[in-house]
């Protein structure tokens, strides 16, 4: 087991926003957290790297308890977090952040070498040296994705990769997810864009106010209109 | 619909930062009643068109006119003042307010009351508010604070927001983005239903192809800052250039609109 | 023309010790967010500490050895502070850390007097700089020379450690995005913590570097600090060249402004800055600020104007205080004045923070103008008392006229140091124009006429000019003014975009909260019977902050409650003991990070919660907030 979340109950302030959230993650599989907006998938993600402050539950990532570490800490352990609004910082190039990512070699996890980001990502190649404020929407989007794989992490959090992206670009997303899959590491990607996830993902877990309603493998999901209508309002 | 004035017409809109061209020569022109999507890949100038069109951004050439008169250049509260509603991408509410005191604010301002020091607000065009917010299916909410509304809801608040100065233009930046695919097709059939009665001219711009293709009456294509491709959703859905550079395969969006498309 | 080349030079010296404070001030701000207003404390003990260990060490070496140790143990301080105090306000809103870093301000302002005393002690001079070079007949001190050299140097290896150091582009990625970088698995506590040591020590080498030059002091501190403020308001918060061009600017105009204007040579420097904001409000070589972040769990409940209990109650409350006369004596009634005079002051700078959104550190300008208009009216033009007190705030609203229009094309942070050196530069005409203002001997002699000079009346004056004050804030902040300002506040993308003008609207509440403060300081000068150019300084601005925030910054009168307690304690305290400053700082530090909410907030929160006994409805959009902090 890659990733293992029991119980997670998060709050910001007086509001409870997560309750008893349970998801788990095998090696080298592709997990989709599908629910609409405000369902909690970006909590959920938050929670699990500690950038929530009020969080209880276990939080097992390589059999290790977790959940008591600062975000710093569970990241260096190899757990990739990519936020949804991609956050690229402006004002340095696309080599200086991606050098804002790097981590060490990590024996059970790809290594990623600028070489290799620039091979998944051809787009960003052109660019090492621009300011990451003077690139497109998409482009920002492989940049932040390929941040993080410079972290060499064994999993990654993708959250909404596709939010906000032309057609064509989402194409080209779907491409390059699905070469880190091969490449051996584990993602869970939150999404709204069912035909997104029906393309990359191996299961999914449906989120809706807070709480995990359903889970299941992505044939099945398929075969549930049911189960789309009432918590993904398709 | 072809009989409809002429709300905003625009000739060759430009712009560039540092010698890159964001926008360059675009034109075209928008009837009221009228519903106008500009699509186009990320960072193909949708948003510095958009933010010329509402002031934020001086043109760097061209013309844009609304209803005859020239607002080039001018302060986006001055084209609020001419009749342009906007919603945002990311909405922008009062979140400290109640949802009907955010509608009353606008109205306010619509009133010429900003300055006034002695009213109370609290009783001010409470009833307008009202209707407004009743068009958007929001009367529920009025005593809510703002801030704690649903991300759905903040959309429709927005709305009403931008309907308060009985706009003849509305422009929407992503209106849809960040939402569910059901509350998509929600609000944007309320948008098109009170732009129809109300006879409103809407520009929005939109990822999201499910939403263009169920919604626009003509759709414009911008890439690299220039327009290449201007129709009814069917002609645009078969423009091999646009297919080539946007839309794809067509895999992520949905069946009923992947026709004539290669699957 | 050599005269003119020395004076350039000095003005060249004397920028390398800004420049060192000010680029410390703008990698801490850079990273941490913080406006580190003690900064000028640290400053100040890099002087203290540097004298004391240049005394001891001997020698050539142990001057410069001296030196060096002397920046370094100022910056272990710092780092003990920012570990102790500073990771409790990173996430806290600016005014707060403004005022925890004013707070320790206050604290360092006494210890150092405890420790090395109030008197100016001389340093020692720089081993092989004691001599002077000639120039065309005028003498340059050679270590004036050694200065100049100095900030290019530090210049150029700041710039090499923050662009060829995975340091430094760690730093500067954290100046964009904190948590980002936490979650690409970088310890962002230690990266947080060396920058502030960094910072630190610039600040301690500039004032260890001063000890040759000048007398140390203590009272250094504030005198750098508002330098430093109008040094990065002119280069820009956050950049480091900006820093460096900036404090030659102002250490050059501040050199030859002393020659065209003698007596108010900061003149000069205000004009400068004038200049600067209207053409680059971010500065020369800042940029553009993202909207001040809303603190979350900190969410406004809404306002509401007051119920038929409340006011039947907020009337007791006004006759119990008009029966005040009938069961004491002249003491309690002249406290109960001053408490009454400073609930107008607090209540109009709550306007103007509250409903607006705006942070002023200066707002002791307008009040302290408020009473010298008293003076000159009731001195120069002889005006009857009515007279005066109508037409005396006039000027504290012509103050806010003029330095409100500058000070609205900023916000945040930016806003809270304009307004500081804003108030500084009033201070510094009231002190140095001694012709007109009596300098520091102030203006005496200004009584009330006979109506209003016995305790009693002036007290029943004071009082019913508060409430007729504070209800008509109140009836603003309702009015249709008073929503286009929080429209402002809440968000100015939305307020624009339905034709609010934002700059007007928050020009004409600064002018309206600058006028109401002129009220308080004209009742204040026929209290006192005198004006000083105390009644402007920073520690009158400050205790009006302090009482905002103890009242409750996001309620709509807390600031009522917070200047009655709070001039109640400060009063007692006073009496008590000779460590108010460090009493007070520690106060201030205390409150800001264990009772953010203040008495009246508090009271709301706790009322809010027994009415909704249900469970609080999962706010979703919290989640977007705090989503896309």
């Amino acid at each position: 087991m890659k990733l293992s979340v029991q119980d997670l109950n998060s709050h910001y302030g007086p509001a409870h926003i997560l309750f008893d959230v349970a998801i788990e993650v095998g090696d080298g599989e592709v997990v989709a957290l599908l629910g609409r907006n405000g369902a909690g998938k970006s909590t959920t993600f938050r929670s699990i790297v500690g950038l929530v402050a009020q969080r209880t539950g276990r939080i097992l990532f390589e059999g290790k308890d977790v959940s008591d570490q600062p975000t710093h800490a569970i990241v260096s352990r190899g757990l990739g977090y990519v936020p949804e609004e991609r956050r690229i910082f402006t004002d340095l190039t696309v080599d200086e952040n991606l050098e804002v990512g790097r981590q060490p070699v990590r024996p059970n996890a790809p290594h990623w070498t600028r070489e290799k980001l620039f091979a998944l990502f051809p787009n960003l190649a052109e660019m090492r040296n621009r300011p990451g404020g003077r690139m497109s929407g998409g482009e920002q989007q492989m940049l932040t994705i390929a941040r993080t794989l410079m972290g060499n992490p064994s999993l990654v959090l993708l959250d909404e990769p596709s939010e906000g992206l032309s057609p064509k670009i989402v194409e080209q997303m779907v491409a390059a997810i699905l070469t880190m899959k091969q490449a051996g590491v584990s993602i869970v990607l939150s999404e709204q864009n069912l035909h997104f996830a029906r393309l990359i993902c191996d299961r999914a877990y449906i989120i809706e106010r807070g709480r995990i309603c359903y889970s299941g493998t992505m044939a099945e999901l398929d075969a549930r209109p049911d189960i789309r209508d009432t918590h993904l309002a398709l | 619909m072809s009989t409809a004035p002429t709300l905003l017409s625009v000739e060759g809109l430009s712009k560039s930062y540092g010698g890159v061209h964001a926008v360059r020569e675009v034109s075209f022109a928008l009837r009221a009643g009228e519903i106008l999507a500009l699509i186009g890949p990320n960072g193909a100038g949708k948003s510095t068109c958009f933010d010329m069109l509402n002031g934020q951004t001086t043109p760097g050439a061209g013309r844009i006119s609304l209803l005859g008169g020239d607002t080039t250049g001018k302060k986006p509260r001055e084209i609020w003042r001419l009749g342009v509603g906007r919603t945002f991408q990311i909405t922008a509410t009062f979140p400290t307010m109640t949802v009907r005191e955010n509608v009353q604010v606008a109205l306010v301002s619509y009133g010429r009351q900003l300055f006034n020091l002695w009213a109370s607000t609290p009783r001010f065009a409470r009833d307008e508010a009202g209707r407004l917010l009743e068009l958007v299916g929001m009367s529920g909410y009025a005593e809510r604070p703002c801030g704690e509304l649903a991300y759905g809801d903040l959309k429709r608040l927005e709305l009403a927001i931008a309907l308060a100065n009985q706009p003849k233009l509305l422009l929407m930046d992503e209106p849809t983005a960040g939402m569910a695919p059901r509350e998509r097709i929600d609000l944007m059939r309320l948008t098109a239903g009170i732009a129809r009665e109300k006879s409103i001219g809407v520009l929005f711009t939109e990822h999201d192809m499910d939403v263009v293709f169920e919604h626009a009456d003509r759709i414009l294509v911008l890439n690299r800052g220039s327009l290449i491709a201007e129709g009814s959703p069917e002609e645009v859905r078969r423009n091999p250039q646009v297919r080539a550079i946007y839309l794809g395969e067509g895999l992520v969006y949905d069946a009923r609109h992947r026709e004539g498309l290669p699957s | 023309m050599a005269f003119y080349f020395v004076q350039f030079l000095t003005g060249l010296a004397s920028a390398a010790s800004l420049f060192l404070v000010a680029s410390g001030l703008s990698i801490i701000f850079g990273v941490t967010r913080i406006v580190n207003f003690a900064h000028g404390a640290f400053y100040m003990l890099g002087a203290y500490v540097a004298f004391t260990l240049t005394e001891r060490f001997s020698g050539a070496l142990g001057f410069w050895a001296g030196i060096v140790v002397a920046s370094l143990v100022v910056a272990v301080v710092g780092v003990l502070v920012e570990m102790v105090l500073l990771r409790r306000i990173y996430h806290a809103p600016e005014l707060f850390q403004l005022l925890a870093t004013f707070g320790l301000t206050l604290m360092v302002q006494d210890l150092v007097v405890m420790i090395w005393g109030p008197n100016d002690l001389l340093g020692r001079r720089a081993p092989g700089f004691r001599g002077a070079v000639e120039f065309f007949g005028q003498n340059i001190p050679t270590y004036d020379l050694f200065l100049i050299a100095l900030s290019p140097i530090v210049l150029g290896l700041l710039w090499l450690l923050f662009q060829r150091t995975r340091w430094g582009v760690l730093v500067r990625a954290a100046t964009q995005d904190r948590d980002m970088v936490a979650a690409l698995g970088v310890n962002q506590k230690w990266l947080f913590t060396s920058v502030f040591a960094l910072g630190v020590f610039l600040a301690a080498l500039g004032g260890a570097l001063q000890i040759p030059r000048d007398a140390v002091h203590h009272a250094l501190d504030l005198r750098i600090i508002v330098d430093v403020f109008v040094v990065v308001v002119i280069g820009g918060l956050g950049s480091i060249i900006g820093a460096f061009v900036a404090a030659v600017l102002v250490s050059e105009l501040n050199a030859f402004g002393i020659l065209i204007f003698p007596k108010i040579s900061i003149i000069l420097v205000f004009l400068v800055m004038a200049v600067v904001l209207i053409v680059r409000p971010w500065g020369l070589f800042g940029k553009q600020e993202a909207p001040a972040r809303r603190t979350p769990g900190l969410t406004v409940n809404p306002w509401r104007p007051l119920s038929q209990g409340e006011r039947i109650a907020a009337w007791a409350g006004l006759a119990v205080a008009a029966m005040l006369p009938l069961v004491s004596g002249d003491y309690a009634l002249t406290v109960g004045s001053e408490i009454a005079i400073f609930v107008i002051f607090a209540a109009s700078l709550h306007f103007l923070m509250s409903v607006g959104g705006l942070a002023s550190f200066g707002h002791a300008a307008y009040f302290g103008l408020g009473a010298y208009g008293i003076a000159f009216l009731a001195k120069m033009a002889g005006l009857p008392m009515i007279a005066c007190l109508l037409l005396g705030p006039l000027l504290g609203c012509l103050g806010a006229a003029i330095f409100g229009f500058f000070a609205v094309q900023l916000s945040g942070v930016y806003f809270a140091m304009l307004t500081l050196a804003f108030a500084q530069i009033v201070w510094s005409i009231a002190f140095q124009w001694v012709a007109v203002t009596g300098g520091d001997n102030g203006i005496l002699g200004l009584w009330p006429e006979k109506w209003a000079a016995g305790p009693a009346s002036f007290y029943w004056l004071s009082i019913g000019i508060a409430a007729l004050a504070v209800a008509a804030l109140r009836i603003i902040t309702f009015s249709p003014f008073g929503y286009a300002l929080r429209a402002t506040r809440d968000s100015l993308l939305r307020s624009e975009a339905i034709g609010i003008d934002a700059k007007r609207i928050q020009w004409t509440a600064f002018v309206i909260a600058g006028t109401v403060a002129g009220v308080a300081g004209a009742l204040f000068a026929y209290l006192k019977g005198s004006v000083f150019p105390d009644s402007l300084g920073i520690s009158l601005s400050v205790d009006a902050l302090v009482m905002v925030l103890l009242g409750g910054v996001e309620t709509v009168s807390g600031a009522v409650i917070g200047a009655i307690v709070y001039k109640m304690l400060s009063i007692w305290l006073v009496s008590q003991t000779d460590l108010s400053k460090l009493v007070l700082g520690g106060v201030i530090v205390l409150m800001v990070v264990a009772f953010p909410k203040g008495i009246v907030g508090m009271l709301e929160t706790l009322r809010n919660l027994r009415r909704r006994s249900e469970p609080a409805k999962p706010a979703l959009l919290k989640s977007r907030i705090e989503g896309a902090e």
